[in-house]
């Protein structure tokens, strides 16, 4: 973020002050091309979400009758489709909370626990090898491949006897899919988290942890004493990479909670279906909606950036 | 075994644990003694941070898996529960009879390799742009990267918007320069091409993300002996820079061909439906929707059992690749 404070000053094109005469005069049409193509990209990746904002605030002859990037004038601006959205998606927003927030700390936890595990432990490399490979390869399965089985799988869990007690207290028994949702999210999610956090542990110092074996620490104790309180920057990242997957996520939604008219229907579900009738689409409803989808991990990212992008990038 | 000292030490006592099995060694056989004999000295006490979250895994991604490979060979449609006495492989050959099949496998293949190629390309051009010693360096890196911050079903909300065919930017732009307009999202010989243009803009600042990390490995020498060598930038890159990129092009292509593979979730809320516009089925859409529209459970597991076995073919010489090299 200070870096971002600093670039706050100054134009783009303006030349680097700090620069010595030699490179004043290096200014040339090289530098002017690689600026002009860098702005040229940023309007790429910037026009679909601008032209987004703008269409949000505009009334129907508005979204019509402008420009989709141009902003809206006098007559044709209105909060009304941002009131309208957050009406339809309100609860929404709850219910991916519900589910998102747990399964991200439970997932990184066990993530976690995972990496150490195969990590700063002596077993034989022959036998860990398998292990680690089935847990890696675990990344990349497209989720299809497990669909079927997993709604049977659910159906066959009579969660709703279990959880009777939460419905005796008044809950609709749809919440039942959140804790589908949470365990689903967590099993699928362990793979790179235990990923992300290996790669991490790998590099950690060993001499601590060979110090503290020698003095007899146990397993757990050297967990908690050395290496948990020694991953905070990687828990940033995990977190928030799982956060951004599993609240953007649609497909299990889809599978597990079925049906937008669920008391329990995260957001994603009820914004797919927004704003597209059979009478044609209301754009200016589907922006508005996107934003308010979108604001939770926008948030998140505008924040921690840097940890985002460490999280990809692994 | 492992299960006892699983739940055995919830005291948080590991050491004693251990320490009294290694014991009892001597006194006669031991269960953990043994396992670690065979596995290692922490094997057993180790087990207590990887196995659960391991068996997990195993359950919900393998053992799915199987059970998908044993529905794909049922007959099983509708409500009710799948019928195993009866296993073949119709579901396949129904497949391979299938048009629909057939279009949405090639659909998915040109996606995959489209997809993949032009988001590299960009991805690498971002890269080297942002590694040109810029300022607002950050700034710059950061709006690249945000589109990959969002969900698949805000992204197609903008893109349906895009692509409008009265009033979205992309025929705005067109008709400017003087072209007819196009029906992006209605024509099923476009379509797929407007999907992966879309799916460009969201994956190219992750591509341009791993790129860049691979350009600061490269040790500033490189580009200085070229310079000496009076080779233009251009020529640098190509001849220098580039083929020092192969581990980040590897990597980067493995998992968005990944992407392209779940593109499910773009499709799905592009038009709020299971059905995809004509033209842009993929196998992804055709299994969710075989399953959970028409209720041909044993038909769409088939369908995911082909989609498993390509990501299969891509993931495995990858996995196999990194393994040699030491990084698994």
């Amino acid at each position: 973020m200070s870096n971002d404070a600093r670039t706050d000053g100054g134009t783009v094109t303006e030349a680097d002050p700090g620069a010595s005469a030699g490179l004043l005069s290096g200014l040339d049409a090289y530098r002017v091309l690689l600026y002009l193509g860098l702005l040229g990209m940023l309007t790429f990746f910037l026009i679909p979400i601008e032209s987004g904002l703008v269409t949000s605030f505009k009334t129907p002859s508005g979204v019509s009758g402008s420009l989709p990037f141009a902003p809206p004038t006098g007559g044709t601006f209105t909060f009304e489709k941002w009131r309208a959205a957050f009406d339809a998606l309100g609860r929404g927003l709850i219910n991916s909370a519900l589910y998102a927030i747990p399964a991200t700390v439970i997932s990184a936890l066990l993530g976690s626990f995972t990496a150490y595990g195969l990590t700063q432990s002596n077993w034989k490399q022959k036998y860990k090898a398998p292990v680690l490979a089935l847990l890696v390869a675990g990344v990349f399965i497209p989720y299809q491949a497990v669909l079927v089985p997993l709604s049977q799988f659910w159906s066959m869990i009579p969660l709703q006897e279990w959880l009777g007690f939460l419905w005796a207290l008044g809950i609709n028994n749809d919440y039942a899919s959140v804790i589908e949702l949470i365990i689903t999210h967590v099993a699928y999610g362990l793979p790179i988290c235990t990923v992300l956090f290996r790669s991490y542990y790998k590099n950690m110092s060993e001499e601590m942890i060979e110090a503290a074996r020698l003095d007899g620490a146990s397993i757990r104790r050297i967990y908690r004493r050395i290496v948990l309180p020694l991953s905070g920057p990687m828990f940033a990242v995990v977190l928030i990479y799982q956060f951004t997957q599993i609240w953007n996520d649609l497909l299990f939604t889809l599978v597990l909670v079925q049906t937008e008219s669920s008391a329990a229907a995260p957001i994603v579900l009820i914004l797919a279906g927004l704003g597209t009738s059979l009478e044609g689409q209301d754009f200016a409803l589907r922006m508005a909606g996107a934003f308010i989808a979108a604001l939770p991990t926008l948030a998140v990212y505008i924040a921690f950036g840097e940890e985002f992008a460490e999280g990809v990038a692994t | 075994m492992t299960r006892n000292t699983d739940t055995g030490d919830d005291s948080g006592d590991a050491v004693t644990d251990g320490g009294v099995a290694e014991e009892g060694q001597r006194s006669g056989f031991s269960p953990v003694a043994a396992l670690n004999e065979r596995f290692g000295s922490d094997f057993v006490e180790s087990s207590q941070f990887w196995l659960p979250p391991f068996l997990l895994v195993g359950l919900f991604v393998y053992g799915a898996i199987i059970w998908n490979l044993l529905i794909s060979l049922t007959d099983f449609t509708g409500f009710g529960t799948p019928d195993y006495s009866d296993l073949d492989f119709q579901m396949y050959s129904r497949a391979l009879a299938d048009s629909g099949f057939v279009d949405a496998a090639i659909n998915t293949f040109i996606l995959l390799v489209g997809f993949t190629l032009v988001t590299l390309a960009l991805g690498l051009g971002l890269a080297i742009l942002i590694d040109r010693n810029i300022r607002f360096e950050n700034t710059f890196r950061t709006i690249y990267l945000l589109p990959m911050s969002l969900s698949f079903v805000v992204t197609a909300q903008f893109w349906a918007w895009m692509f409008n065919f009265n009033n979205g930017v992309i025929n705005i732009v067109i008709t400017s320069l003087g072209l007819g307009r196009v029906d992006w999202i209605g024509n099923p010989d476009i379509v797929l091409w407007a999907v992966m243009f879309a799916l460009m803009w969201q994956f190219a600042g992750y591509a341009m993300v791993v790129f860049l990390a691979g350009l600061r490995a490269i040790p500033n020498e490189h580009y200085e002996a070229a310079k000496v060598d009076g080779a233009s930038t251009v020529r640098m890159y190509w001849r220098v820079i580039i083929p020092q990129l192969k581990g980040s092009t590897i990597s980067a292509s493995v998992v968005l061909m990944v992407f392209a593979l779940k593109a499910f979730d773009f499709l799905y809320s592009l038009v709020g439906g299971y059905r995809p516009p004509n033209g842009a089925d993929i196998l992804a859409t055709k299994m969710v929707r075989e399953a959970y529209a028409n209720l041909n459970w044993a038909y769409a597991s088939a369908v995911a059992i082909t989609l498993f076995v390509m990501t299969l073919g891509i993931v495995g010489p990858y996995l196999y690749y990194q393994y040699n090299r030491g990084n698994l």
